[in-house]
């Protein structure tokens, strides 16, 4: 958030085929990289469920999320060409900050629903049907 | 065979759907229809159509579409006033024997729409159409990023209002409260069309908000004049920036909660219905997600018109800004980490009550910075008390007051005691009217000169100012009083004789405000009527210190022949202070956005497709939201949407500016 | 240009007199962008009725008993290669092959479209074992997160159309390139969300 960034200094004017200043110059190499990364990181976690992999629920669940987090920050990187320096940061600005709001909006509706049926529904706390 | 064509072409709407039994309703519609006329044939004879059509309607200027929302939030506020005012007469009068005049189904429908009107029709326009008239001309911009889809926006608010004023007369409206918590608000409980009409204008309105939002915010981000470093930037539009970001990130959670409720509504899922492993508890969860931080979106406006104020009639640099800087950001992120405060008593926990307790009693520290750095902006300044002041020192005054309640509701256990209390209503009334509302007028008292090039009459504009202000506290201490006494909020009768003249003192002071109201309304009507006396061609009438004041009043469509280049916070003030000139010749034309219908068709078929929704009308729906489909992707085919203003006109225009200027002798 | 922004001496300059040139559209980007955040939080929303509901069953068929798992990957796999065709509809767009855009472009939607015909028969064939949204609010949140992927890239696949008579129309001019990198956005977007959906939503479900 320096101070002396604004939005109109500094741009090329060339009125070339790409046209947008911050637009992402993507390359073929990138893509497949991309490609090949997420095919293995999808493969794993349907491996792990479907082969039977790990045999611990637990393990499994906090390894394949593991690889879905990877693999976002794969996708983020690859197709979506995240970096600090797209539009001044600002995307990535973006992002983080959507981020923070998620993870409190969706941590906070758990904790505050599993509290919640704790307290309020004893014995019916989900999984009722399991 | 008749029956079945009849219901698949009219869906439930039929005859019994218009309350005709309600005399209240027939005679305000009449009322309304009347008006209506007078106005429609007004414009016709006038042959004023084409002019609307032509320089409103479809106009892409920021100013135009900030005008046009202010007048649609106070067409909003008459009707939310008028609920208002109707609920205070009841409750004074509903007494043991006496019932009042409006029966339950009537009286329920009233508060529940004077709290979505109040906040989504009124504060939102209100707010939204001051960022839209004022941001761009505080960071030397043309107009907006996005300058259709702000047209658009307006169109998409407009729609949502009018389907929550066709449910007054055509069926009715929730009876829920405002936000429509379920299961109440569930098919089992509230079979008619009343929610229906809560969600689809809600949600046709959002859209709108939504892509105001995401237009302001990349405004703020990419349309700076040079050298305007975001740390040189004005603070009503960080505090702008602010709310967007908070408007961006907080509408599509009501866009999804109120998905689902339409969900279990219209296809039977079991989201929060009691049966089918539906939890209702989730709903209030979910819409306080949203509910907690669009408070935020409205106040914190509200405390940039008030640094603004502060700063210019104090004539003195804003104290604290980097702080107050700090504080806005600090209060975005915090807005999101309170919402449980609202339902400590659902059952939480006491883990989970004390975090929430805690985060809210923290916002108050930022917030409280604010009031001091304000304190110190008018500490040793020479203070004017012009109408604006006036509302920010009474803001500081009510504010406060309501800022302390609030602390006190967010002790978990006090909150057992005052959770859904008359003491929560006095509680946010005297933060949105202490709050929103006063900076909403201090903000249009000060802006105004900028928008039309004369000031608003001082006298009624104090009429109106000391109304609201003592109507205010003669409305709403009695109702600190009675929640403290116990007495829970939106009931319809009750049975203790005692607590009446306290009812009896809050309906004197609605009257108070009604007042005041109507002499805000003389004040506009004065004004224009006298505005050759009031007028001023200096665009500068405050002596203030920021961008906006640097151009005419009322602005030219393109703000500024030149950028102006920024090297002070206080861009206006520098610039006056070392004699900047502004130039006089060598004017180039400018590029602006054309202006187009397509937003106001968007928006209609936007209404039609909420309005064949709501009574079960699907040809009509499918039809509509095609239309919607096809309207859209015949807009992107337009390719030429902008166009040159012509060096002579701008010279034109520039040279009039000139000769005013020199004539004032500047 | 950027000349007469620095203040020199003590006559600092305070009006550009040059017309900057405004390059139409530079905030595009940024926007959509935004937008697509605000997108993100809905589907957070979504996520997060889930992770409520996920095991509500109230009683009937649970995640385990209905999900398919060789359906879900040949579906996550159309999504995936919608993904890499797109991105070599980009590449072909900066190298300026219009028509390489427009056969790329069509390769992804055929990859789309059976993403969505494969969503669809999973979705009819639920309803007919008895397991529609209505059944419990585990089926309901399932139906309406999935769903709501789906119904983005069922639109995703009208801009995708209507993109592509635009470009046969215009060629590659820049508010075209506009678009298709915001549609890009939109396309990858699409696709890390489907990586929370098959992880948290499928194969979760099927562990439970």
């Amino acid at each position: 958030m320096s101070a002396d960034t604004h939005g109109h200094a500094g741009h090329t004017h060339a009125h070339g085929h790409d046209h947008g200043h911050d637009a992402p110059h993507s390359t073929r190499g990138g893509y497949i990289t991309g490609f090949l990364l997420s095919v293995v990181l999808t493969a794993i976690p349907f491996g792990i469920v479907m082969g039977g992999w790990i045999v611990d629920t637990r393990v499994a669940v906090a390894v394949c999320a593991a690889l879905a987090m990877v693999q976002i920050v794969v996708h983020m990187i690859y197709f979506l060409h995240m970096n600090s320096k797209s539009e001044q940061g600002w995307t990535l600005m973006a992002l983080v900050f959507t981020i923070i709001i998620i993870v409190i909006a969706l941590a906070g509706s758990l904790w505050v629903m599993y509290n919640m049926n704790l307290n309020m529904m004893p014995g019916m706390a989900s999984g009722a049907g399991m | 065979m008749s029956d079945t064509l009849i219901k698949m072409i009219f869906g439930r709407l039929s005859i019994e759907s218009l309350p005709i039994h309600e005399p209240i309703v027939v005679a305000t519609f009449a009322g309304v229809a009347l008006g209506g006329i007078a106005l429609v044939g007004a414009l016709t004879y006038f042959r004023l159509w084409g002019y609307l059509w032509k320089e409103w309607f479809t106009t892409v200027d920021h100013k135009r579409i900030g005008i046009m929302y202010m007048v649609l939030g106070l067409v909003m506020l008459l009707r939310g006033f008028a609920d208002a005012i109707m609920m205070r007469l009841q409750q004074s009068m509903a007494f043991g024997a006496n019932e009042g005049y409006l029966n339950s189904h009537h009286y329920d429908q009233i508060f529940t729409a004077h709290g979505v009107i109040m906040i989504f029709f009124v504060a939102m326009p209100f707010v939204t159409g001051l960022m839209n008239f004022v941001v761009p001309l505080q960071i030397g911009a043309r107009d907006v990023s996005f300058p259709f889809l702000n047209n658009f926006s307006f169109w998409m608010t407009a729609a949502g209002a009018a389907l929550v004023m066709a449910s007054l007369f055509i069926g009715e409206f929730a009876r829920t409260g405002w936000l429509a918590m379920a299961p109440l608000s569930g098919l089992d409980y509230s079979p008619d069309v009343g929610v229906d009409y809560y969600i689809w204008a809600l949600q046709i309105a959002g859209v709108g908000t939504l892509l105001s939002g995401v237009n302001l915010v990349a405004t703020i981000v990419k349309m700076r004049a040079p050298g305007m470093g975001l740390m040189k930037m004005p603070i009503f539009t960080w505090t702008a920036l602010a709310t967007n970001i908070l408007i961006v990130a907080a509408f599509p959670v009501l866009t999804a909660v109120l998905a689902m409720l339409s969900l279990d509504r219209y296809v039977g899922t079991q989201f929060f219905t009691n049966t089918g492993g539906g939890n209702p508890m989730m709903y209030v969860n979910m819409i306080w997600i949203w509910g907690h931080p669009e408070v935020y979106i409205l106040i914190l406006p509200a405390f940039g018109i008030f640094s603004e104020v502060t700063s210019t009639f104090s004539g003195k640099r804003l104290f604290g800004y980097t702080s107050m800087v700090y504080a806005v950001l600090v209060i975005t992120i915090l807005s999101y980490l309170v919402w449980l405060h609202h339902f400590f008593t659902m059952g939480s926990g006491a883990s989970v009550n004390s975090f929430f307790g805690i985060t809210t009693m923290i916002i108050s520290i930022p917030t409280g910075a604010k009031i001091f750095n304000w304190l110190f902006t008018m500490y040793k300044g020479r203070i004017r008390f012009e109408l604006p002041m006036m509302w920010t020192v009474a803001f500081m005054l009510t504010f406060v007051i309501g800022g302390m309640t609030g602390v006190m509701l967010a002790v978990p256990p006090a909150d057992f005691v005052l959770h859904n209390s008359l003491f929560l209503v006095a509680h946010f009334h005297n933060v949105i009217i202490g709050g929103v509302l006063f900076g909403l007028f201090a903000g249009i008292n000060y802006w105004w000169p900028k928008a039309f090039g004369f000031k608003l009459d001082k006298k009624w504009g104090l009429v109106s100012f000391w109304c609201w202000v003592v109507g205010f506290w003669v409305a709403f201490t009695p109702l600190y009083v009675l929640g403290l006494m116990g007495v829970t909020r939106r009931l319809r009768h009750f049975e203790d004789p005692s607590l009446q003249i306290w009812f009896v003192v809050a309906a004197i002071g609605a009257a108070i405000i009604a007042v005041g109201i109507a002499a805000f309304l003389m004040q506009i009507f004065v004004s224009i009527r006298n505005r050759e006396a009031l007028r001023d061609d200096s665009g500068d009438p405050w002596n203030a210190r920021t961008l906006e004041w640097a151009t005419s009043s009322p602005p030219p469509a393109y703000n500024f022949a030149f950028s102006p280049v920024i090297h002070d916070l206080d861009a206006w003030y520098d610039m006056k202070a070392r004699g900047a000139k502004r130039p006089i010749t060598g004017y180039l034309p400018i590029h602006m956005p054309k202006n187009t219908g397509t937003g106001i068709i968007l928006a209609g078929f936007s209404l039609v497709v909420g309005f064949a929704m709501i009574w079960y009308i699907w040809w009509l729906a499918a039809a509509a939201f095609l239309g919607l489909l096809v309207t859209a992707i015949v807009h992107t085919f337009n390719y030429d949407r902008d166009f040159y203003i012509s060096a002579e006109e701008v010279t034109e225009t520039e040279n009039a500016r000139t000769t005013v200027l020199a004539r004032l002798g500047a | 240009m950027s000349a007469t922004t620095v203040p020199t001496g003590d006559t600092p300059v305070f009006y550009q007199l040059e017309e900057e040139h405004h390059e139409p559209g530079g905030s595009t980007l940024l926007g959509f962008w935004m937008y697509l955040m605000s997108d993100c939080l809905i589907f957070a929303m979504l996520f997060a009725a889930w992770g409520v509901y996920g095991t509500s069953f109230a009683g009937g068929p649970t995640s385990h008993e209905l999900f398919k798992l060789p359906l879900v990957a040949v579906n996550t796999a159309m999504l995936l290669f919608s993904s890499i065709t797109y991105g070599f509809a980009m590449i072909a767009m900066q190298e300026q092959r219009k028509g390489a855009v427009q056969a790329w472009l069509l390769l992804t939607a055929l990859f789309g479209a059976a993403f969505l015909g494969i969503e669809l028969y999973e979705f009819s064939e639920l309803i007919h074992e008895g397991a529609g949204p209505w059944r419990s609010a585990f089926l309901s949140s399932f139906f309406t997160l999935v769903g709501t992927h789906g119904l983005h890239v069922t639109f995703g696949l009208i801009w995708l159309f209507t993109l592509m008579v635009q470009i046969g129309r215009k060629g590659l001019i820049p508010a075209n390139v506009r678009r298709l990198q915001c549609l890009s956005l939109f396309w990858h977007f699409l696709d890390v969300i489907w990586i929370g959906v098959f992880t948290f939503v499928y194969l979760f479900g099927a562990m439970r």
